[in-house]
């Protein structure tokens, strides 16, 4: 219920704004909900956004449900892109489908490690907080990323722009419907459903859940924290990487500058919106990125700065956030009026002492 | 004598619930009056109903004959009801004095520290309730801050005292003192409500008892008069059996031994200190000692929670001491951990996810690594109804049971499981009369099947009733170990301080 609430009241608040700076709401959100989904290229574009979300927000709720914050998935996203990159302009001569396989699994393996190994480890047998050594991990990835690119260095298509070389075609995800949409949706599905299935229908799932409900009994109930603690993280940094395999094996087909779109990030708001439920990832993955469409429509109709989408997902950021706020503030809100209306009636009962 | 506070036919409901279904109480002034019921028998709401935490939905709060509705928690105190809380609500970083004055100081927004102090001093003399006002919260022991609450609501001139379950957190010299408190506040005419669910301490300390039972007031008895089986059957709403029945057995092969065993916790103290014992089938071994002293270390250990620093533990003739927690659990170790919300329980799973804890990767719960629900939830099903777990719902989350029920949660999984070994560190701790008495006949049945059961209780007639041995611990060391038929309260009580009697005094060096 409540993450409903948060994003309406968040829409409400984000309606108020757009009215105080002078526009229309009902024009602004007209556009950015036929920006999103007015059209077959509209739907298309909001479900491609929605799959490294959906992938990406699932690893950060894996992480949440072991009660550990992977704050680094933008890093093993670019790790997966990197590791499928390389995959995929290297290996020459194999089935499309084979070679279509190989760069996601070294995609996902390469997030795996990078997430789970290095901090896994960390944080299980040194303390290291994961929130500090996940975020460090993801600037040395993205910084790696950007000097593997860079002009000079190894894996630099020869030209002007800071790119590698592409992946190569058979390798590439087909399109389902232009100009986004590829079977990479297939992937964010089928791996809401593992998840799923692995969380709540497995003794693997059922460990994880339990450490991150209370990891005290876990120890007590005779499950190995550390090496859980690997886990949670290391399949955390997996789907991460994954999200960014299948990314670019759907749309950019190259490692390029500046194409760090902050989806890692992004998954960590989805993750948050959806409780950690595998299914709701999608729905607050299809949600974040009909924002991000829909944006850009909004402000070429109604002229409203798409950076309001921003503002709507600081709101929600913030709401979910404040779950227990809500009940409290209602709670004390009565008292105040209960106060004031019973004060002259009983306060001066005893008060003759 | 002249009721103070009367509370006339109130009933008190929440969805599903009704908390409070016809409770009648009159607290007359100068005199210690004792509400004495199960853990959900509604004391607690009737509680909050007198301090204005709720408005009652039908009857009457009348004070000193005048019919009152408390809006607020504020016009409660204001009227003269002073509530001191089961937890404590102090500032650790604060003075006595501070605490006591806050959010009505002397001087208002120029607080003046010295008349604060001076006015708690005063009043500590009055009440004869002594602390040193500058002393700061977090050097006090917990009986030393009880007396601040106390002091609290006295400092806000209450007329009527109420205490829940005030001698929970107390050690037994403590709770006498806190007795000695409410005499005296007594012999002053304030009037004391007194919430218990312990048979001897109401019956130490009330001159009157009304005893509540499923929401309603059942009797109200002279203190005097009443014996605690009276009581005892009054509260439960049946015959209950106070003394245990132990019948004598001759124990079997010896099931766990532990070595010259020494622990250190997690802050590397020295917990416990070269202990050896024994323990056989059919035999129950006590484990006494003041909170504190290394018992719960020494469990941890044969758990396999804390790593040994130094010797050996040995389990049906197999070194474990290396071995972790799972692999003991496996080989039939169970345990009843102190803290059953920490420990015992993941409060925010379901019964079913409850149950699996411990024994996940076993039928029925999972197969292959697959999660079995339907056969987990019947077996499930199955444990609530063989241990009177209530609510019988095994989709409800461990978090929403009572206190009662949650030991009775974990005392079905850890026994259903049939260990050769029962390890229970205090298992009837805050329960009331009805679950002890079902606990202990659950460890006696178990004793009678032929387990070991090494049990860990801070009640000295919790052990001396159940156990056939009892190890006495202090400052990490067992002192002595004795049977239990010959031994007397003041023979244990004076192990508990480290003192051996007679010539034991200077034998077995090696235990000292």
């Amino acid at each position: 219920m409540t993450p409903v609430l948060a994003t309406a009241l968040a829409i409400l608040i984000g309606a108020a704004i757009a009215y105080i700076l002078g526009f229309d709401p009902f024009v602004a959100y007209g556009a950015l909900l036929t920006g999103a989904f007015g059209n077959t290229m509209a739907i298309s574009s909001t479900l491609a956004g929605a799959v490294p979300l959906a992938l990406a927000g699932l690893g950060v709720s894996v992480a949440f449900r072991a009660g550990l914050f992977n704050i680094g998935a933008e890093g093993q996203y670019w790790i997966g892109v990197i590791a499928a990159v390389w995959f995929g302009y290297h290996l020459t001569g194999w089935p499309g489908w084979l070679h279509t396989l190989v760069c996601v699994v070294a995609a996902a393996v390469a997030g795996g490690l990078w997430g789970g190994l290095i901090p896994g480890l960390a944080k299980a047998y040194r303390g290291a907080h994961e929130v500090i050594t996940t975020m460090m991990m993801s600037y040395i990835a993205i910084y790696f990323g950007q000097y593997l690119i860079a002009a000079g260095g190894p894996m630099h298509a020869p030209g002007y722009n800071a790119q590698s070389y592409p992946i190569r075609q058979d390798a590439w995800l087909t399109v389902l419907v232009p100009p986004q949409l590829t079977t990479a949706v297939f992937f964010a599905l089928g791996t809401a459903v593992a998840v799923w299935w692995v969380m709540f229908h497995t003794t693997v799932g059922f460990r994880l859940r339990t450490v991150g409900a209370n990891a005290r009994a876990a120890r007590y109930a005779g499950i190995l924290v550390p090496a859980y603690t690997v886990l949670a993280l290391g399949l955390s940094g997996l789907l991460a990487g994954l999200a960014g395999g299948v990314q670019v094996l759907a749309l950019d087909h190259r490692l390029m500058w500046g194409f760090n779109t902050g989806y890692g990030y992004t998954a960590i708001v989805v993750a948050l919106l959806a409780r950690n439920h595998p299914f709701g990832v999608l729905l607050a993955a299809v949600f974040f990125s009909a924002l991000s469409t829909g944006g850009q429509n909004m402000q070429m109709v109604s002229q409203l700065p798409s950076s309001l989408t921003d503002v709507l997902t600081g709101l929600i950021v913030f709401f979910v956030a404040a779950e227990r706020m809500v009940p409290l503030a209602i709670a004390w809100y009565r008292r105040r009026r209960g106060v004031r209306v019973q004060v002259a009636a009983a306060g001066e009962g005893g008060r003759e002492a | 004598m002249s009721s103070f506070l009367e509370v006339v036919d109130v009933h008190k409901y929440f969805p599903g619930v009704k908390a409070n279904d016809g409770v009648n109480l009159d607290v007359r002034a100068g005199e210690v009056h004792a509400v004495l019921g199960e853990n959900g028998a509604g004391k607690s709401t009737l509680m909050k109903l007198i301090s204005g935490l709720y408005q009652p939905d039908a009857g009457e709060i009348r004070l000193e004959g005048r019919p009152v509705r408390f809006g607020s928690p504020r016009n409660a105190i204001r009227a003269g009801i002073g509530m001191v809380h089961q937890h404590f609500m102090l500032i650790p970083a604060l003075t006595v004095a501070d605490n006591i004055v806050l959010g009505d100081e002397p001087g208002g927004i120029r607080y003046k520290r010295r008349t604060a102090a001076a006015q708690v001093r005063a009043l500590s003399q009055k009440y004869r309730l002594e602390v040193d006002p500058l002393a700061r919260v977090e050097q006090l022991s917990v009986g030393l801050q009880q007396r601040v609450e106390i002091l609290k609501v006295l400092y806000r001139r209450a007329r009527l005292l109420i205490l829940d379950e005030p001698t929970a957190v107390l050690t037994p010299q403590e709770a006498e003192e806190l007795f000695q408190v409410l005499r005296h506040l007594k012999a002053q005419g304030t009037p004391v409500l007194f919430i218990s669910h312990k048979l001897d301490e109401v019956r130490a300390v009330a001159d009157r008892i009304t005893v509540m039972r499923a929401g309603r007031t059942v009797a109200t008895v002279p203190a005097a008069d009443a014996s605690p089986q009276e009581l005892a059957n009054l509260m439960v709403g049946r015959e209950v059996v106070l003394r245990v029945n132990k019948p004598p057995r001759t124990p079997g092969d010896v099931v766990l031994s532990v070595r010259n065993l020494s622990v250190t916790d997690a802050e590397r103290r020295l917990r416990v200190r070269d202990v050896s014992f024994e323990v056989r089938a059919g035999e129950i071994l006590g484990i006494a000692g003041v909170d504190g002293n290394g018992q719960t270390e020494l469990a941890d250990a044969i758990a396999g929670l804390l790593p040994a620093s130094g010797g050996q533990v040995a389990f049906l003739s197999q070194d474990i001491t290396r071995l972790p927690p799972g692999e003991r659990t496996r080989r039939g170790i169970a345990y009843v951990p102190q803290d059953r919300q920490r420990d015992g329980l993941v409060l925010d799973f379901t019964l079913v996810e409850n149950a699996m804890l411990r024994d996940v990767s076993h039928p029925p719960f999972s197969r292959r690594g697959i999660l079995q629900h339907r056969p987990a939830r019947a077996y499930t099903e199955r444990l609530l109804e063989a241990f009177d777990v209530r609510p019988r719902d095994p989709d409800r989350h461990a978090g929403d049971l009572s206190g009662g029920n949650q030991q009775k949660m974990i005392l079905a999984r850890e026994v259903s499981r049939d260990p050769s070994l029962l390890i229970a560190v205090q298992p009837t701790r805050g329960l009331d009369v009805g679950a002890i008495e079902g606990i202990h006949r659950q460890l006696l049945r178990l004793r009678e099947a032929g387990k070991a059961i090494l049990l860990v209780s801070l009640e000295l007639d919790e052990i001396l009733s159940l156990s056939d041995r009892i190890a006495v611990m202090h400052h990490g060391q067992v002192v002595d170990i004795v049977p239990a038929e010959t031994a007397t309260r003041e023979q244990i009580g004076l192990l508990m301080t480290g003192t051996r009697v007679g010539e034991s005094e200077v034998a077995q060096p090696s235990n000292r």
